[in-house]
């Protein structure tokens, strides 16, 4: 048996303190790996429980154009994985925060999936979220994941039906992430009437925490969310706020803070 | 229906260890369920009936296998076009628009998206939607909308809504980003007529088996015109449908070369073409598993050519099987060698190809003389009519004549 992750033990702490979580997503390297990681910092001190750290991807195809954008400005400004990773370390020295990887196959194949895993261990992440690896193709990948003691989150989906769910969930760890809708990533002015639905079907099978993201952008609509999940992901309102905060101290601030808002609506439930 | 296609160990659509279905969850069951209504479709008389009359009724098939004796006799070999330029539309992308619209309808979808690079595609599935009743969108690159303005004209004029897509370099892979992101959006409605054999499974067996039709034909033909096999069969590979249209029908042919021609661009050293088999390396771009035109991060390069339709940075899953296994060989030709082709056959034979078709004929005007002779028989597949070009070939003359 593993050892918890990071992750895993920050979602079962809440669990058993009957809190609800909040995971917040910001592209890693936008505008800079050194912004990345004062935001990353600025999350915590905000009560978020995990970070979903993104690795840019030059083709994000499920993503909408805020996390597009984000993805390019990164890029532009010279994120590459090394330094990504150089970043996960050095935030490592000041922070235990959860970090999930969220990213495209292909970034992390260009040097071999193995090397790549076993980067994102030494350098203190705790999991990756692989986008465009369903199931099917992800047996190998999962295994070197689990040998190197890191997560690997599903996805399920308004258009899994339960069979696939099923394997889904038998083949995640850490928490399962329930898209709350058909389409990309980006804000959206309400949740979507499936995505109840699609939690309690996912709840009916598994035991792993479940979190509820895409599209949630208000603290009303994150406490709705997280009513029958274990915890919300926010992203795109995120990026957006620390991206139009241009990336002073004092705007970073006030995007934290206004994160706080969020978090505090979700703990209340 | 589907050999080559290996159904291993809950593994779908693989050539090799190339194809898959590397897709957000969210596609998982409609790809799922679009496998499951084409294999049932191409078990139905009825759809095959249909689809076959619409292709001789609508599209002209079959197309003509036009022995070239003027270009014959400038290079040595008996060279033979197979004339899908003279499909409906213009290309040989009709073939699978027809057959992926009619499959729409059969799926109750009301709704169909496509991406398109030189347009040929977008024009087609425009087409077929308009004969069907279909609502169609079609995703096109920024650039590509510029340098094909006229094809954006056709399909407007198609009752088509054209998107322009301006993210990243703003070409073909851009607009297959959005036809996406447009299909996990509102899949419940709305088929993606993907335009090449390219993509998550089932696409690149699906459309390899749409496009078929134009070996099954060419076969059928060189036996009786020439009393026997090609020696060879040339090409041009963007994503690859054309090419693999004609070379699946052959691939048991042991004696039949089959020669697959990519984007050059302005050179391989130069670093701007589009010749995957030249630079590219395994990776997973678009939902497939292939040789991908990428940086040491893994990040997609920009591609460069003058023809649009052959400007992605990978290619079909099939063709990096054939070209593992040695079965195809891929070669490439730069801009300017497919600019002096373009006159050349229009001087030899009266017919305007279009700048993605020409790579394939300006291959054979570079390196027949090195392989073949006099008694030799070639096969070169003429995808698509110039016409939609002639104006981007009017602005490169007058460049280069300053230049």
């Amino acid at each position: 048996m593993q050892n918890a992750t990071r992750i895993a033990a920050r979602l079962a702490d809440l669990k058993a303190r009957g809190k609800k979580g909040f995971i917040a997503y910001v592209t890693g390297g936008d505008p800079s790996l050194a912004a990345t990681e004062d935001i990353i910092l600025r999350l915590e001190d905000a009560g978020v429980d995990v970070v979903e750290l993104g690795v840019p991807f030059s083709d994000p195809l499920a993503d909408g154009p805020t996390i597009q954008a984000a993805a390019g400005r990164a890029l532009a400004a010279g994120a590459t994985w090394s330094r990504l990773m150089g970043m996960v370390a050095r935030l490592r020295r000041r922070s235990e925060v959860p970090l999930l990887l969220f990213s495209y196959l292909n970034p992390l194949l260009v040097r071999g999936f193995d090397r790549t895993a076993r980067d994102a261990a030494s350098a203190g992440a705790d999991g990756f979220l692989i986008l465009d690896l369903p199931v099917e193709e992800a047996a190998k990948n999962f295994q070197t994941l689990d040998r190197l003691n890191l997560d690997h989150v599903g996805l399920v989906t308004p258009t899994s039906p339960a069979e696939r769910i099923k394997r889904i969930v038998a083949a995640s760890s850490g928490f399962v992430y329930c898209v709350s809708r058909e389409g990309v990533t980006g804000v959206q002015q309400q949740l979507a009437p499936g995505a109840v639905k699609l939690l309690k079907a996912t709840r009916r099978l598994t035991k792993l925490p479940v979190a509820l993201g895409f599209g949630i952008a208000t603290p009303q609509h994150a406490a709705a969310a997280v009513q029958e999940a274990d915890a919300v992901v926010v992203g795109s309102a995120i990026v957006d706020r620390f991206h139009q905060a241009q990336h002073t101290a004092t705007g970073r601030a006030a995007a934290a803070r206004w994160v706080g808002t969020l978090v505090r609506a979700v703990k209340k439930v | 229906m589907s050999r080559n296609v290996n159904k291993s160990a809950g593994q779908p659509g693989r050539f090799g260890p190339y194809g898959g279905m590397f897709v957000p969850e969210i596609l998982m069951e409609p790809l799922r369920a679009l496998e499951g209504e084409w294999r049932a479709a191409m078990r139905d008389t009825q759809f095959k009936r249909e689809l076959n009359d619409l292709l001789r009724q609508y599209v002209g098939r079959p197309t003509p296998l036009y022995h070239a004796a003027r270009m014959s006799a400038a290079l040595g070999p008996e060279i033979y076009l197979k004339r899908e330029d003279l499909c409906h539309t213009g290309a040989h992308k009709i073939n699978n628009s027809l057959a992926q619209c009619l499959l729409a309808k059969r799926m109750g979808k009301t709704r169909v998206i496509a991406e398109t690079g030189a347009g040929q595609h977008g024009v087609a599935t425009a087409t077929c939607a308009a004969l069907f009743g279909l609502e169609c969108v079609v995703y096109m690159g920024k650039v590509d909308m510029e340098r094909q303005a006229l094809n954006v004209f056709r399909m407007q004029a198609l009752g088509a809504k054209v998107v322009s897509v301006t993210a990243g370099q703003q070409t073909l892979k851009e607009a297959i980003s959005e036809a996406m992101r447009d299909w996990v959006t509102n899949v419940h409605h709305t088929h993606y007529v993907l335009g090449t054999a390219y993509g998550a499974h089932p696409y690149p067996g699906m459309v390899r088996e749409f496009q078929s039709v134009i070996g099954r034909e060419a076969r059928r033909q060189i036996l009786a015109q020439a009393g026997r096999l090609p020696d060879a069969l040339i090409a041009c590979v963007g994503g690859g449908s054309n090419s693999i249209g004609l070379f699946h029908p052959f691939l048991k042919d042991r004696g039949v070369a089959m020669i697959g021609v990519e984007a050059g661009g302005l050179g391989i050293r130069s670093g701007q073409h589009a010749a995957r088999f030249a630079e590219g390396r395994v990776g997973v771009l678009q939902g497939t598993r292939t040789y991908v035109l990428q940086d040491d991060e893994g990040q997609i390069r920009l591609t460069h050519s003058v023809s649009a339709g052959l400007d992605y940075a990978a290619v079909g899953p099939e063709h990096a099987w054939l070209h593992d296994i040695q079965r195809a060989e891929y070669s490439y030709i730069t801009d300017d060698e497919a600019m002096d082709a373009f006159h050349k056959l229009a001087r030899w034979e009266g017919i305007l190809a279009a700048l993605e078709s020409i790579h394939a004929v300006a291959w054979v005007i570079k390196h027949t003389c090195r392989r073949w002779t006099k008694k030799d028989v070639l096969i070169i597949n003429l995808s698509g009519r110039g016409d939609k070009d002639v104006q981007q070939i009017a602005a490169w003359e007058q460049a280069h004549r300053k230049a």
